[in-house]
């Protein structure tokens, strides 16, 4: 059996409880006595740090959003003096404000611990080649993989994202065992494989961890076939910490997630009542080990169903089930979130530009593309091409500024795009994920 | 002067016929026509006999559609006329948007609808130059 602590990651629940409710009562007088957002929230609630006496006390505590994130932009969550902030991610995908995730010392360690125990669940050891093809920088992907698997003591290919040509002769002159990138990008390497004349026979290719946007059970046995390696799944969002919140085991049946620093909720994100164990809703994580940015009852809108019976690999963390949907209209465009609204807002931004778009996402040759089309309004209308051509230009520019992503606007009738009472249809996701 | 109706379309199957239907019902007549088009979508250029109900009509439809000042000149059918008239409009420092030509209205001219920058100075222009355009109401009854 793979464990990199065996002890912390196969503990009994009894144990496991205990761990859970201690950390989470500090957790609770932390924020409360250090950040003046959640003490409001809770004095609103009419909540003591002292009402907190078992773990089912923490459904009295409100919820965290990412508007919390946004409206205290960009340290106002941070429990400590930014003096004691080693490190400061943000995520893509919002205009104007991102949103912020700072690290103390002691949250990057815990964050490599948790990133190894995920390496090692996928088999890694110090003797693994672990190529890194998630991108280094503000995303927490690739730092998050690199200090992982540096504390197992793998020999680590920093490659991060794109060049793919390199990326594959590297891979086969290192003698790459372990490939950690997103799963479309490794389909997408297999294909410049082929193109190249390597076959996975030339490779010493053993495993791939993959996350950062969703994939099917199909898509796995795909790379598995393709690559003829195990494929597992890695989840992880950088409000919580980035990957490494949750990590599939040999068995490839749910993500074991990290219940020593994670508490795992399911709600129904229409009422925010708790669910049963087993019935499908909205993942909402309290973090109970942060220093710097402790989130109490975190909605990640990622829709998934909770595990908590024993898993065959020995280890008694929970377990979620493979994220396959949202219970917002978020789309993951080669790893970046993209927000309906935030079209919304660039669109509107453009003087004349009426905010009725729609988003066409589709995966072509394994990789995405967004589409974004733009309905012509009188007001934009221009008898010149390239008058239009240039309006055109200017949209697709400011959004993928904005985005972080590329983008192809295409200009449409007006009334093209479908108008509905309520919640308009504002993503086609093609992706046969 | 004159009125052109510019309708934005999307590039896909039917849309013209659409916009000529509509218009064939109202019993709009479509003097002459143009398109530009580009691999998403393309503006359809036309001159009616009626612009003013053809652009509530197309509106009504739910097109985007504008109404366009243009200047239908008239030039002799003969080889070489296009391009003097062309000539002089260049030598005045006339900016041309676009251009399209029909003929069929007398026996011995034709017609070039221009789109220019500057439409007073175009007006100016030609008649120092002694170029015919045709005036608004004579080309909606042509």
């Amino acid at each position: 059996m793979y464990c990199w602590d065996q002890e912390k990651e196969c503990m009994s629940r009894e144990q496991l409880e205990k761990l859970q409710l201690r950390r989470l009562k500090e957790t609770v007088y932390k924020v409360y006595a250090f950040v003046p957002a959640y003490k409001e929230k809770m004095d609103r609630a009419g909540i003591r740090p002292d009402d907190i006496k078992t773990l089912e006390d923490l459904q009295k505590l409100p919820f965290t959003t990412k508007q919390d994130l946004r409206n205290n932009y960009p340290f106002n969550l941070f429990a400590i003096p930014l003096s004691d902030v080693v490190r400061i991610h943000s995520s893509s995908g919002t205009t104007g404000k991102p949103t912020v995730v700072g690290y103390s010392r002691n949250d990057i360690e815990i964050w490599a611990e948790l990133m190894a125990r995920a390496l090692t669940s996928a088999g890694a050891s110090r003797h693994s080649v672990i190529q890194n093809a998630y991108g280094y920088g503000l995303f927490t992907g690739g730092l998050g993989v690199h200090y992982g698997a540096e504390k197992i003591g793998a020999s680590v290919i920093p490659t991060s994202g794109g060049n793919t040509k390199r990326q594959v002769l590297l891979m086969k002159d290192f003698g790459t065992t372990i490939l950690t990138c997103t799963p479309s990008y490794a389909l997408y390497m297999y294909e410049v494989m082929q193109e190249m004349g390597i076959e996975p026979s030339d490779l010493k290719l053993k495993a791939g961890i993959f996350g950062a946007e969703p994939w099917s059970e199909n898509m796995r046995k795909e790379i598995e076939n393709k690559l003829e390696i195990d494929a597992y799944d890695i989840y992880g969002l950088s409000e919580i910490i980035g990957p490494g919140v949750a990590i599939e085991c040999r068995c490839k049946s749910g993500l074991h997630i990290a219940e020593d620093h994670f508490i795992p909720e399911i709600i129904d994100p229409e009422t925010g009542q708790i669910l049963e164990d087993g019935a499908q809703g909205e993942l909402v994580i309290t973090a109970i080990t942060k220093e710097a940015m402790p989130l109490i009852r975190y909605r990640t809108r990622d829709l998934t169903i909770l595990n908590r019976t024993r898993c065959e690999c020995g280890r008694t963390h929970a377990r979620i089930q493979k994220v396959l949907g949202r219970s917002d209209d978020m789309v993951i465009i080669r790893g970046v979130n993209v927000f309906p609204s935030t079209v919304e807002s660039v669109l509107l931004d453009i003087p004349g530009v009426e905010p009725h778009y729609l988003l066409i996402v589709d995966r072509k040759n394994n990789l995405d593309e967004l589409e974004v089309q733009v309905e012509v309004s009188e007001s934009i209308f221009s008898d010149e091409i390239r008058k239009l051509e240039e309006l055109g230009n200017l949209i697709t520019k400011e959004l993928e500024g904005n985005l972080g992503v590329g983008v192809k606007v295409r200009l449409v009738e007006p009334k093209a795009l479908e108008r509905s009472e309520g919640k308009a249809k504002r993503v086609i996701d093609k992706r046969k994920i | 002067m004159a009125k052109q109706i510019s309708v934005f379309l999307e590039n896909k199957a039917g849309r013209l016929s659409r916009v000529t239907r509509v218009l064939g019902e109202a019993g709009i007549n479509i003097r002459a026509l143009s398109i530009a088009d580009t691999s998403d979508f393309g503006i359809l250029r036309i001159i009616v006999n009626d612009p003013d109900k053809a652009y509530r009509i197309l509106k009504d439809a739910g097109f985007t559609v504008s109404e366009t000042e243009v200047i239908a000149v008239q030039v002799p059918d003969s080889p070489g006329s296009l391009a003097t008239v062309l000539e002089q409009m260049a030598e005045e420092n006339l900016n041309i948007e676009y251009l399209y030509a029909f003929i069929g209205t007398s026996e011995n001219d034709a017609l070039v609808i221009f789109k220019v920058e500057d439409i007073e100075k175009a007006r100016e222009t030609f008649k120092k130059k002694g170029i015919k355009f045709v005036d608004e109401k004579r080309l909606y009854q042509l």
